[in-house]
């Protein structure tokens, strides 16, 4: 298995990589870029990077700009900072005409830790969920992270690359086809199946094995494309399991939980319930604290699961 | 307590803050350095607070909209008593009132919530509004960094200050040159800030050694000649420890225990356990 990696390290990498080949790649950032990875691309290309300083509502609409003449900007700083602040700019001025800007956001969720609660997005996906136009990546690991950073570039509008700070375990190969429209089983099971995506995905492998020590079949299930949603692997698994957690790093509002509960509505009677942060915001601990403290490490998913099977 | 005091008090809170961030592992210690003596000339000299009773309705207020530097703010609240100082050395732990950035919910003597940059000042400007009209006559202080000013949000809130004749209101800036990816002028240059702070409409003054106490003070007690007032403080990022002074690097780091060790020894303070 590949080594560890967090998501922002694969995608500093993967941007270079693609620098040197498409020189149509242009790069905004707001004085986060060492935190982000597009330092390394600034580095190598420091022409075609733009430091647009602390002003993020800026630089989105200048990367509108860039992208209206041609070019495919990839906007990068703090998750919490490309999506609320600029938020009704990444509408109006990108998603409103579907130019190709590229953000891939770093430092989701409640992993960014210490921080705290000010700095831990747990509503991002929710806020580019509802923007039409918009496509939705959350990586499962560093691999899969530079198969969305290749997969955006041929995408022919805006995209949304979530990234995390911490290093993540590789739960995919090298070699693992990367469909952006197809949701990828990482463990098959038949009693009960797990939606999951990021930085939970181990959270859940690591629930299903023990759900295992305990009779109980769980399948898991890589969601790495929140939009456009794919639905009908969604659907069939469910009506096959029977029973459905979803288990993601952020507000079971307006996120994979909620793009689950819409897909199955009216098409499917599995037993349903959502593992994410319970409508409340994130504060100061270490991740591995945090994520047991909010419900989403494996100890929560496995609990939510013998819960839902018992109802 | 004299100033010459204080200025003694600032190498203990230098010590205290260096201790909080070594024992949490993660946070900022070059902009708390560097603002800890505009801090200090606020609470220690001008601001008129109760720390026995924090939310005294008539107190002045202080927004410190750079609010990543709250292990400064978080120091001298509890010098003054708002909480134990046993609390800061459990900054940024799970469930302690110390978040990461400032939260007026959890920490006594927080009067606002920051650390995304820019809304500081526009909230610090809303509750000088908010002064005048209810006819109090609290005054409203906020300090911002300088890479702070690149916010559109920070422009926004000098323009309806001007507009509002905000009389009771200052802003403070910590004018240490650097931000995260290096100097000011390298990231995306402020241009005469001064100049820009006239333009839009403030009575500005400039203390050259905004590390000095004293020196911030007497720019604190000039006239507001019945506008906004700004005070540009030239200051060290990471102040008073020698190998954070002037390094970009020590924005969001905290020390290892060697680095602690020789920033306590360079202080000349004991280490208390
Ligand atoms: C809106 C927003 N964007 C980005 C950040 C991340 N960030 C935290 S501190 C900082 C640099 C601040 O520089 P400056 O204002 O000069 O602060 P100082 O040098 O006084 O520490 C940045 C970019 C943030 N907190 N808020
Ligand atoms: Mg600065």
């Amino acid at each position: 298995m590949a080594e560890k990696q967090a998501s922002r390290v694969a995608y500093g990498e993967e941007l270079l990589a693609q620098g040197r080949i498409n020189e149509k790649i242009v790069v905004c950032d707001a004085d986060l870029s060492q935190s982000t990875m597009t330092c390394k691309f600034a580095k190598e290309f420091p022409d075609r990077f733009f430091n647009f300083g602390i002003a993020e509502a800026n630089m989105v609409c200048a990367a509108a700009g860039m992208a209206h003449s041609g070019l495919i900007p990839f906007v990068s700083t703090f998750a919490i900072f490309g999506s609320a602040r600029a938020y009704e700019q990444i509408r109006n001025s990108v998603a409103y005409t579907g130019i190709p800007v590229k953000f891939v956001l770093t430092h989701a969720g409640l992993s960014v830790g210490e921080d705290g609660g000010s700095h831990q997005t747990i509503e991002d996906i929710a806020l580019f969920r509802t923007l039409p136009n918009m496509t939705i990546f959350v990586p499962a690991d560093a691999i899969e992270t530079k198969k969305m950073v290749r997969a955006a570039i041929d995408i022919d509008g805006p995209v949304y690359i979530r990234a995390s700070r911490p290093v993540m375990p590789c739960v995919t190969e090298e070699d693992t086809p990367f469909d952006p429209y197809k949701a990828a089983v990482l463990r098959e099971g038949k009693d009960i199946a797990i939606f999951t995506c990021g930085l939970i995905i181990d959270e859940s492998l690591k629930a299903a094995e023990r759900l295992a020590q305990e009779g109980i079949d769980a399948c898991v299930v890589n969601f790495h494309t929140i939009k456009p949603f794919d639905n009908e692997t969604a659907v069939e698994i469910a009506n096959r399991c029977g029973a459905v957690i979803t288990a993601e790093e952020h507000s079971v509002i307006g996120g994979l939980g909620s793009a689950t509960a819409e897909a199955l509505a009216g098409h499917s009677s599995a037993k349903f319930a959502r593992v994410g942060i319970q409508d409340k915001f994130g504060s100061s601990g270490t991740p591995a604290r945090l994520f047991h403290e909010y419900g989403i490490d494996a100890d929560g998913i496995v609990a939510a699961c013998k819960k839902l099977l018992a109802e | 307590m004299d100033l010459a005091m204080q200025q003694q008090k600032a190498v203990q809170l230098r010590a205290d803050i260096i201790k909080m961030l070594y024992l949490a592992k993660s946070g900022h210690p070059g902009g708390s350095l560097s603002s800890l003596e505009m801090m200090m000339a606020l609470y220690y000299n001008v601001m008129k607070v109760d720390p026995k009773n924090p939310k005294w309705e008539d107190r002045d207020r202080f927004v410190l909209s750079k609010g990543h530097s709250c292990p400064a703010l978080y120091a001298i609240l509890a010098d003054l008593g708002y909480f134990p100082r046993e609390d800061l050395w459990h900054l940024r732990q799970y469930g302690c009132q110390l978040q990461g950035h400032p939260d007026c919910k959890s920490t006594p003597g927080v009067d606002v919530n920051s650390g995304s940059l820019g809304q500081g000042i526009s909230i610090a400007g809303g509750m000088a509004i908010a002064a005048k009209y209810l006819k109090k006559d609290y005054q409203v202080y906020t300090i911002i960094g300088d890479g702070e000013c690149q916010e559109g949000l920070v422009w926004e809130a000098a323009m309806s200050a001007a507009h509002y004749k905000l009389d009771n209101f200052t802003v403070m800036l910590d004018h240490n040159h650097l931000q995260i990816d290096g100097d000011n002028d390298q990231v995306m240059g402020l241009g005469d800030i001064m100049k820009k702070f006239e333009a839009f409409g403030f009575t500005c003054y400039k203390v050259e050694d905004g590390n000095s106490i004293e020196a911030v003070v007497e720019a604190l007690r000039k006239p507001h000649n019945g506008k906004p007032k700004f005070i540009c403080c030239e200051t060290v990022k990471g102040h008073g420890v020698s190998y954070m002074e002037n390094v970009a690097g020590w924005h969001g780091k905290a020390p290892n225990e060697a680095e602690y060790l020789q920033a306590m020894k360079e202080l000349g303070v004991e280490i208390d356990g």
